[in-house]
């Protein structure tokens, strides 16, 4: 990783006062071009318009590495690879190693005691400041703890704990946000979600299995450099990455408002790059920012590799039916114009994501679904 | 630590050519506006292309329709930025790059010079600051 700042060895308490971003960059070396290209290269990482860059220079100047206490609960480690696989060294490092990332399992050089000890000690130095990144769902407090434990904490004793004095928490990944594929049916552990537990702070959700690596530095970013939390919808995702659907930001999507669709993964329309939406893609009722961002460094993403979008960054998309099967289609008028629009060429536009993504609500709840062949005959 | 263009990939038979995805276009569009923009009221604009839902192919396409101007930059800050003029004057691409020479950010910058080129404010004080005390220097000694 790129070291913009001295590394401080692990359990160790926390200098005061902290130098501003500002100060350790050019202390580092760093001229006032790399900074401002550093800005730039950020607002791009925050989803900000490029025009951004002024105010983001104004407020990195003066900010101050926030301590991050990141818990891991019942997850796989795919949103750390995630994270850590953004290619290294870059401006995701950079602002990586300019939070003071106090407590990770999977990052951390202390084990046992010691490792528990630097969390409690963050936690006391930074009072009130202090933000926690939590992946993974847990076993509710109704739940066998067994489950899941930590150095003998049960996951529910040690998030509840640690959030009591933190600033903020960033759900991060599908089972920390909506509980995930642990939460799903039949859900053996009780596995809830962070925001059923944490009502007292405010809770980010930054879904996705896993979520875009940018999209996660891109959160801890936007607080780091305005010092506050970033708008959200009503699932508690940042608008910034999570604000438009698969489908409208899809490059795809002149072939479906065409009419042009991909029937099986190797006929004419998949080598031609048609739409994916009769081959199960979600992208409709899917907010995620991998249309724009991208993966592996922008190399490309699913729906470029010709895969359907599977709508991991929703909730219970590991419940809502085949990955492959073309989206639920709800009774009643709504539906038939959706379908309407795909076959007639009409471009809808916006609305026809967000009529999807209301529909299914409903529609997951009656468990309707189609396939393809279905699909064809009510085309 | 390796990169992804590292990884050998070998592809068997020919490769597709790769299809119109008509996404290079609009963005051309934009550029037309904010260079008129400029014209008139001499207000910069700077287009994020990491922002567009583009396919396979659109972007070259779209650096195809833009062309080469006269002018290539490099600007070694943090890694380098690349920086060219398009065969229209004002409309410069400016590509960000880390210190592994992967790319971090693409822009189009529709401007009279691009932003990163120009001295920063507060370099030309730290300048002037650094050239009195070379010159007070080199006096007291002569």
């Amino acid at each position: 990783m790129a070291t913009a700042t001295p590394q401080r060895p692990q359990g160790q308490s926390m200098p005061t006062p902290q130098p501003t971003l500002g100060e350790s960059l050019r202390r580092n070396g760093v001229s006032r071009r790399g900074f401002l290209k550093l800005c730039a290269a950020t607002a791009s990482l925050m989803a900000l318009p490029p025009s951004m860059a002024p105010a983001i220079a104004a407020a990195l100047e003066s900010a101050r590495r926030p301590s991050v206490i990141w818990l891991s609960f019942q997850e796989c480690t795919g949103c750390t690879e995630s994270l850590t696989r953004s290619f290294s060294p870059t401006v995701e490092n950079l602002i990586l190693d300019t939070i003071s990332l106090d407590y990770h399992h999977t990052l951390q050089a202390a084990a046992g005691d010691a490792a528990e000890h630097a969390r409690e000690e963050a936690m006391h130095a930074n009072a009130g400041q202090y933000l926690v990144v939590v992946d993974g769902s847990l076993p509710g407090p109704r739940a066998n703890p067994g489950y899941s434990t930590i150095a003998g904490i049960s996951n529910y004793d040690m998030l509840m704990e640690t959030v009591a004095d933190a600033a903020a928490v960033i759900a991060v990944g599908s089972c920390a946000a909506f509980g995930g594929l642990p939460k799903a049916d039949p859900n053996p552990s009780g596995a809830v979600a962070v925001q059923d537990l944490v009502k007292d702070k405010p809770v980010i959700n930054v879904s996705g299995c896993p979520p875009l690596p940018m999209v996660i530095t891109g959160v801890l970013a936007q607080y780091l450099t305005f010092g506050k939390l970033p708008e959200l919808d009503e699932y508690n995702r940042p608008l910034a990455f999570f604000g438009q659907s698969i489908h409208d930001r899809c490059y795809r999507r002149p072939f479906y408002d065409k009419g042009l669709f991909a029937e099986t993964f190797d006929d004419e329309g998949a080598k031609k790059g048609w739409c994916l939406y009769r081959l199960g893609c979600k992208g409709p009722m899917t907010y995620n920012a991998c249309a724009t961002m991208k993966w592996n460094g922008g190399v490309s993403w699913p729906v470029e590799a010709g895969a359907p979008c599977l709508g991991c960054s929703e909730p219970d998309f590991w419940d809502a039916g085949g990955f492959y099967d073309a989206l639920s289609v709800p009774p009643g008028n709504s539906g038939d114009m959706l379908l309407a629009a795909g076959a007639a060429g009409v471009a809808v536009g916006a609305g026809a994501g967000l009529l999807a993504r209301s529909k299914t609500k409903s529609a997951a709840k009656q468990h309707q679904t189609v396939t393809a062949a279905e699909l064809e005959q009510k085309l | 630590m390796a990169s992804i263009g590292d990884i050998p990939v070998k592809v068997e038979g020919e490769p597709a050519a790769p299809a119109e995805y008509g996404n290079a276009l609009p963005v051309l569009s934009q550029v037309r506006h904010a260079l008129a923009q400029l014209t008139q009221g001499g207000e910069p604009t700077q287009i994020d292309l990491g922002a567009m839902p583009f396919g396979p192919g659109d972007e070259d396409r779209l650096m195809a329709l833009l062309g080469q101007g006269e002018v290539t930059a490099s600007v070694d800050a943090l890694g380098r930025t690349r920086i060219q003029e398009t065969a229209y004057s004002g409309v410069w691409v400016v590509e960000y790059l880390n210190t592994d020479d992967q790319r971090v950010a693409l822009h189009l910058e529709i401007d009279t010079v691009p932003r990163l080129l120009r001295s920063q404010p507060e370099d030309l004080s730290d300048a002037l600051a650094a050239l009195n005390t070379l010159l007070a220097a080199s006096l007291d000694q002569a």
